[in-house]
């Protein structure tokens, strides 16, 4: 896994011109328009806006799970606009970690098992794996539950090793679609907490869904977007869209 | 390794649903094996059939009796090396409740067991039934169904030939191997000719059929047309075939029923698809987020649709395992209540070849449009749904 502290100032996910809809019976309802995006390696986007502004759209095209109608979009310098449906689950296995809100966690297997999951992808050995799922266990703190199922983790334990199956294969990215949204306030901060030292010691690049201000206390950056479009960047000492990243679209 | 514990583990995540799937799978496997083992009971005595044996009877219907002088004619015929006669006794033994019933036949003592290689008679035995005229000779079923040893009088009530008969047990003959049926009793037609003669003197020297030996087997047919010839335009034709096409004119008789038994056989396992498959349909509906994880993680479709294919075939695997080890006593039981009228009741290899192959093919199509279905999910729909 990767160190760089803070974030560099190459664009690690490029996004041009980027429009998006879906069809709802004879109807085309456009969800994105025109997105442009840059957002610099090792940081931690917040992405927000209210309810079908596009903020979960946008974050699934980033991740690879959706596919847009126009635009370009560049994570790590490849176009994934053009990759096929296996070439893109090949693509996410190595560059995107998912972290959802309800955790996705498969029941029937413990917490070593969910996080080793992503693993299973690589060409990795068993004693390999099984180091690596430790050393991760262990960074989000649930070495002793690595033998419990879901249903006997709390909800910020199911998190944590959703966090960890996330970066267990060092993605290029890691997407969190409200990491926060189902947990208490307690085990949201620790959620964050976790997702900060990912961003700031390990130099993971995070792009974060959110309602929540207390999470974006942790970004380094927002995105705001409302109907589909970007309108703002609300936070960023570094001076989001003037320096080495840049948000634009319709509205800005 | 991955895949078979995901699969496992997966299998009795809803263990009430399982284990009735599962019991479902087991009824119908059993029910398959045992009604096709009584449609190949039915077929017991024609499977037992010798291809050198040709049986000669009447043109016109079994009902109607042949003379007895045909024998030598016959005999005379080319390819012929022996003649048995027989007539269909029809005697009640105790009652008419179907428990008692059995076969008795009159037959030519002097050389009908010649015919029969399948029986296998102690010498000294079958030269004491030989010579007592009131001697039967019993099979090995029929004595141990009705503890019979050698010197006991068994009395029959006669239907086609009134009267109260009594034969004395003089051997038991043993079957060859466990396809031969040794459920019948065999007596002397001299016995019966006689008796006739006094009572009704225009039914004797007749007999029901006659039982030809031949040399080559694949003169058979060549063989029949001769014997038949011999006897065309006189005052009673003769219609000869093979054995087992004597045997299973018999059970042409019968075809709707085994039609029916064979048909109700595939029922079963249609229904037990339609089960299996709806199982497999909620089983996969309620899991579609946890496969849209897996490919938001870098699993392929194939991944996925495997999933779904391998709990599918592991459910039907394993209920089809206790299926069909369930049939062995299943049909030992079937045999003890049912043995009067199927004296061969055996669950035969091919049964099982075709038990193992429907639970296959029920668990290969029962999990694939569920498959297809997972597989081509979009990961946005999938990652929505709520099971």
């Amino acid at each position: 896994m990767s160190a760089s502290p803070g974030a560099g100032t190459r664009p690690i996910v490029l996004i041009t011109n980027l429009a998006k809809g879906y069809r709802r019976g004879d109807q085309h309802v456009p969800v994105l328009f025109d997105i442009s995006l840059s957002i610099p390696e090792g940081d931690f986007i917040a992405l927000m806006g209210p309810s079908g502004s596009g903020k979960s759209t946008l974050l699934n095209l980033i991740a690879g799970i959706d596919k847009p109608d126009s635009g370009e979009l560049l994570v790590d310098g490849e176009d994934i606009t053009r990759l096929s449906e296996s070439e893109l689950a090949d693509w996410r296995a190595s560059h995107v970690g998912f972290i959802f809100q309800f955790y996705n966690l498969m029941p029937v297997l413990d917490a070593f098992e969910n996080v080793e999951l992503p693993l299973l992808l690589t060409s990795l050995s068993r004693r390999e794996r099984r180091e690596r799922v430790d050393m991760a266990l262990a960074l989000v703190g649930l070495t002793d539950r690595r033998d419990h199922y879901p249903n006997e983790l709390s909800g910020g334990q199911q998190q944590r090793v959703a966090i960890a199956r996330a970066f267990i294969a060092d993605p290029t990215i890691i997407v969190a679609d409200e990491p926060t949204g189902d947990l208490d306030r307690k085990s949201a901060g620790e959620i964050l907490a976790l997702l900060r030292r990912l961003n700031e010691e390990m130099g993971k690049t995070i792009i974060m869904v959110t309602h929540d201000w207390h999470a974006v206390e942790s970004a380094r950056h927002v995105v705001h977007l409302e109907k589909g479009e970007l309108v703002d960047d609300k936070k960023g000492a570094d001076s989001f869209s003037a320096s080495s990243a840049t948000a634009s679209g319709k509205g800005i | 390794m991955y895949y078979l514990k995901l699969v496992f583990k997966n299998i009795f995540r809803h263990k009430l649903r399982s284990l009735l799937t599962l019991l479902g799978l087991v009824v119908a496997i059993l029910a398959f094996g045992l009604l096709q083992s009584v449609v190949n009971a039915w077929y017991a005595g024609s499977d037992m059939a010798s291809a050198r044996r040709l049986v000669a009877r009447n043109a016109v219907s079994l009902v109607f009796p042949l003379p007895i002088y045909y024998r030598e004619r016959i005999r005379a015929v080319d390819g012929v090396t022996a003649v048995g006669t027989s007539n269909w006794f029809g005697g009640i033994y105790r009652d008419m409740t179907p428990a008692n019933f059995f076969a008795q036949f009159a037959v030519d003592h002097e050389n009908f067991f010649d015919l029969y290689s399948e029986f296998r008679t102690r010498p000294e035995e079958l030269l004491a039934w030989k010579k007592d005229r009131r001697g039967a000779l019993v099979g090995r079923l029929l004595a141990d169904q009705y503890g019979w040893r050698v010197g006991d009088v068994i009395p029959l009530k006669g239907t086609i030939y009134p009267g109260t008969w009594e034969f004395v047990v003089r051997g038991i003959y043993e079957p060859r191997d466990e396809s031969t049926i040794t459920r019948q009793l065999y007596f002397h037609w001299d016995l019966l000719n006689e008796e006739i003669k006094l009572k009704y003197p225009r039914r004797a020297e007749q007999v029901g059929v006659f039982v030809v030996g031949i040399a080559d087997g694949s003169r058979a047919a060549e063989i029949s047309q001769a014997i038949d010839r011999e006897f065309r335009n006189s005052l009673a034709e003769t219609l000869t075939e093979t054995e087992k096409a004597f045997q299973l004119s018999f059970i042409a008789q019968t075809e709707t029923i085994i039609a029916a038994v064979r048909i109700v056989s595939f029922v079963v396992i249609v229904i037990i698809f339609a089960v299996v498959a709806n199982t497999m349909a909620m089983t996969a509906r309620e899991r579609l987020a946890e496969y849209a994880t897996l490919k938001t993680i870098g699993f392929g479709p194939a991944f996925v649709g495997a999933l779904i294919i391998g709990e599918s075939l592991m459910i039907t695997a394993l209920g089809g395992a206790v299926g069909i080890l369930a049939t062995f006593p299943a049909a030992a039981a079937f045999k003890a209540a049912m043995g009067s009228f199927f004296p061969v009741f055996k669950v035969a290899p091919e049964t099982v070849a075709m038990q193992v192959a429907c639970a296959l093919v029920v668990g290969l199509l029962a999990g694939l449009l569920p498959s297809i279905r997972a597989a081509r999910v979009k990961i946005v729909d999938g990652l929505r749904y709520i099971g």
